[in-house]
């Protein structure tokens, strides 16, 4: 063979020819799924694997937090907030596969089997999973408030509540509801398969299951009698890619089409690329710094004002951010309908910080020790940098900053049991309910568990949380939420900084992606051009 | 020949107890635990977190964690991993033909080009033919795996597009698991192009992680041959009038090979490390990505499980090698 026609000949054996007949949409995905259910598992990439084939009773409206309609058709919470009553949508079907025709549509019964799975201890497929299933379920203690669940006919069910629970309602959209089928679990009950229910899972989703190459992709095709109506494209492939750099260059080469794992550093290269399309919008989450109120000095709510007041966080936004984040004003994003939005601005004042520090006894400064994240997240993309600019505008008013950190297990667990002094947190959570952010950072309950890194626990603001978790009347919980927001702003037991934007990546060709607030990912209207 | 074997295995008994006590003590020295990574962010309350550490029997001492480990691994059960709730020896087994698979390829890639190769530079020694070998091979062995694998991709993926990124077949393909080797798979699916994919996915692969070994092996052979060219039977087969093609294949390339065949046997080592990098980069779905994984999540029964399994695949492989240097070189079965 001549020696130059061999590259010639390795492009020829090596280009992938194969054109794609139908409209297949690869996902590059972050990392495998531990389960095709979230029933047994927390991951990101979990949640989004099942969410494709389950649908819940609630969701989302596309590119918002708000709630609406799913599998169930409406809802009606008794005056007392006690009884939660669900409408269920009839002509629902399921998903039909090779070793399963279901008889019969969507109705109270896969509600009930998939809500007792988890909660009764004693149900069949509760104890099949071993010891750690239901992580979700019991990690968020869904049944903790939950006195039953009726079922009043077919197309009716009802949750009793042992006392009222605003946010009970946002529960019903989370994926480890995700509805699955009681008859296929009794079929496979009776050819003793049991295992498949949650291996080979039917649901009523928009993408029905075709398949899964552990660690290499989940397949999926689009469910024809879908009830909000066929997906726009046939097939949809979670490619498992875990390097961003490799998803980067997936997505150039065309081998991916959308990709939600951007990292900030590499958001301005995308940009730049042609072919490629940078979504960028502002993130559910806030990055902020939580002063432990039991250690001194933090115990003096006047250090924790200046403290707060000391910082330049125009200047955070633009070095660590690069200024694709919003500079926090409260503890909720200002996309959360209890965000209060009519807060001024946190100010940068360091002589008066230096005045009230002087006034609570330092006038020369003191010691102090900052932990600062070992990871990236998307609510802060460089910890450290963050630290030593803390540091830096600290040391203006004499107060002297350590610098430390710990490996990221480490870390949680130190800060959980109070071991820190002040140490960088932040928090995502994106289903545009309110006390998602204020019960587990600031609530009374969280500081004895721990997940209140502040250990700070006021009567007065605890007393707005429980009235706000016990009224369903939308304008009183933005009014009592709006009270707690001020309460913050004057206790000061946290030094908030930002909420960081979050990214998506899509090729040219798809349409109709939309990066969805609530981190969920829709791709029942998006398409692929030609 | 029997004295020699027991002799040998004599000495994996108690590699294999080490292998067991260190990987054991080295996972719970990370900080954090199974129960601990699964909380994340949002944590668990203590009564939770302390019934689940029983369930797993995690609050036991440590010595009697060890022993009942150790006895279980010795009547074969390596136990079930705590996040995919499947037997470790299963999910091994899932995993393990992608790795064979790569590291086969691997290896072969390295022999075909590395033993060639340094034959060449024995032969042209001191000229720049030598010089360039041995330059290019040092330059191979010095080579982040992963920086090497990343501009491969760069260059010969988004650049040129000859090669996929990462994967082992196109999307379009989903052939039957036979064998669990891609390239067989593939071929026995009869789909069009599925073979082809197959093979142009395991390019890239196989030379981020056959990179090392071909350097290593350049320069072991020709270390080898410059030391057999020397010899007194060398000069007399050349002597003979045999063209030097038969001196140097068949005389020469013979006698170097002793060596070369252990430096392949302990290969197995480094590809085994180098397969976690290559596998996590390429999104190839063998053991050492699954290790990773089971790293991260503090999946102490599969870290502990699949560390075991492919230390004792290396074991037995150098075992193999040892037998096989002692068939190949009788000087060894039957020391004087």
């Amino acid at each position: 063979m001549r020696r130059t026609h061999l590259p010639l000949l390795i492009a020829g054996l090596l280009a992938l020819a194969p054109a794609h007949a139908a409209k297949t949409l690869v996902y590059c995905a972050e990392g495998s799924p531990e389960s095709l259910t979230r029933l047994f598992a927390n991951g990101q990439t979990t949640a989004d694997a099942g969410a494709q084939i389950a649908d819940t009773l609630l969701d989302f409206k596309p590119g918002t937090a708000e709630l609406q309609a799913a599998l169930a058709e409406s809802w009606t919470i008794s005056p007392d907030g006690l009884s939660y009553t669900f409408k269920l949508r009839r002509g629902v079907k399921f998903h039909r596969s090779a070793s399963f025709t279901p008889s019969r549509d969507f109705n109270a019964d896969d509600v009930l089997f998939t809500w007792n799975r988890q909660a009764d201890k004693s149900h069949p497929y509760h104890t099949l999973a071993g010891n750690l299933a239901f992580v979700q379920f019991n990690n968020l203690r869904m049944d903790e408030n939950v006195a039953r669940l009726e079922k009043l006919d077919d197309y009716t069910i009802r949750f009793v509540l042992k006392k009222p629970e605003a946010p009970f309602l946002t529960r019903m959209s989370f994926d480890m509801l995700g509805i699955q089928s009681a008859e296929y679990a009794a079929k496979l009950s009776a050819a003793g398969t049991p295992d498949k229910l949650d291996r080979e899972p039917i649901g009523t989703g928009p993408f029905q299951y075709a398949g899964y190459q552990k660690d290499t992709a989940i397949r999926y095709k689009a469910f024809d009698q879908h009830w909000r109506g066929r997906p726009k494209i046939d097939a949809l492939v979670f490619s498992i890619v875990p390097d961003a750099a490799v998803q980067f260059a997936k997505l150039k080469t065309g081998e991916c089409h959308v990709s939600t794992s951007v990292k900030p550093a590499d958001v301005a290269q995308i940009e730049k690329t042609p072919g490629l399309n940078l979504i960028q919008q502002p993130g559910l989450n806030t990055g902020y710094i939580a002063l432990n109120t039991q250690k001194k000095p933090f115990t003096d709510r006047r250090v924790r004002q200046a403290l707060d007041l000391a910082i330049d966080r125009n200047a955070i936004l633009g070095a660590v951010y690069q200024g694709r984040a919003t500079l926090a004003k409260s503890l909720l994003p200002p996309a959360y309908w209890a965000a209060d939005t009519k807060l001024p601005a946190l100010a940068y004042a360091p002589d008066k910080a230096k005045a009230l520090l002087a006034s609570a006894g330092f006038p020369q400064g003191f010691d102090m020790e900052l932990w600062y994240l070992p990871v990236v997240r998307p609510h802060n993309p460089d910890g450290k940098r963050m630290a030593e600019m803390i540091q830096a505008d600290l040391a203006k008013i004499g107060v002297r900053v350590k610098l430390a950190t710990f490996e990221w297990g480490e870390y949680l667990k130190r800060s959980r049991a109070g071991e820190h002094q002040a140490v960088m947190f932040g928090w995502l959570s994106g289903n545009g309910e309110p006390d998602n952010y204020f019960e587990p950072l600031l609530s009374c309950d969280a500081a004895k568990s721990g997940g209140n890194l502040t250990r700070w626990c006021d009567p007065a603001f605890e007393e707005l949380l429980q009235r706000a978790r016990r009224t369903s009347d939308r304008a009183e919980r933005t009014r009592l939420y709006a009270k707690a927001q001020e309460a913050l702003r004057d206790a000061v037991p946290q030094l908030l900084i930002a909420h960081g934007n979050r990214f998506g990546v899509t090729r040219k060709e798809v349409t109709g992606f939309v990066l969805e607030p609530t981190y969920g990912l829709n791709f029942q209207t998006v398409d692929l051009a030609r | 020949m029997l004295a020699f074997l027991l002799k040998r295995l004599a000495v994996v008994v108690p590699t294999f107890l080490g292998i067991t006590l260190l990987v054991f003590s080295l996972i719970r020295m990370i900080p954090g635990d199974p129960v601990e990574a699964l909380s994340g962010e949002r944590g668990m309350e203590p009564e939770r977190y302390a019934r689940l550490m029983h369930e797993f029997g995690l609050d036991r001492p440590l010595p009697v964690q060890y022993f009942e480990f150790v006895g279980r691994t010795l009547k074969g059960d390596l136990g079930y991993s705590i996040v995919s709730h499947e037997p470790v020896l299963r999910e091994f087994l899932d995993r393990f033909p992608a790795t064979l698979e790569l590291a086969l390829c691997a290896i072969l890639f390295a022999m075909l080009i590395g033993i060639p190769a340094g034959m060449l530079a024995a032969v042209k020694r001191n000229t720049p033919v030598d010089y360039g070998v041995m330059g290019v091979s040092l330059a191979g062995y010095s080579m982040p795996i992963f920086w090497w694998a990343l501009l491969l991709i760069l260059f010969f993926s988004v650049q040129l597009g000859w090669t996929p990124v990462s994967g082992r077949l196109d999307i379009l393909y989903d052939p039957p698991k036979v064998t669990g080797l891609m390239l067989i798979d593939a071929w026995l699916s009869g789909e069009e192009g599925a073979f082809r994919s197959a093979a142009s996915h395991l390019v890239l692969p196989t030379i981020a992680l056959g990179t090392i070994p071909l350097a290593t092996l350049a320069r072991m052979t020709r270390s080898a041959m410059l030391e057999v060219l020397r010899e007194d039977y060398i000069r007399a087969a050349r002597a003979k009038g045999l063209s030097p093609f038969r001196v140097v294949v068949k005389h020469a390339l013979r006698n170097a090979l002793i060596p070369v065949v252990t430096v392949l046997g302990l290969q197995v080592g480094v590809l085994m490390g180098g397969a976690v990098l290559t596998e996590t980069i390429f999104a190839w779905p063998g053991i050492g990505k699954w290790l990773i994984e089971a790293i991260h999540r503090r999946d102490y029964p599969v870290v502990q499980g699949g560390i075991l399994l492919t230390a004792t695949l290396v074991i037995v492989v150098n075992l193999v090698v040892d037998l096989l240097y002692g068939v190949i070189n009788p000087r060894i079965r039957h020391p004087r």
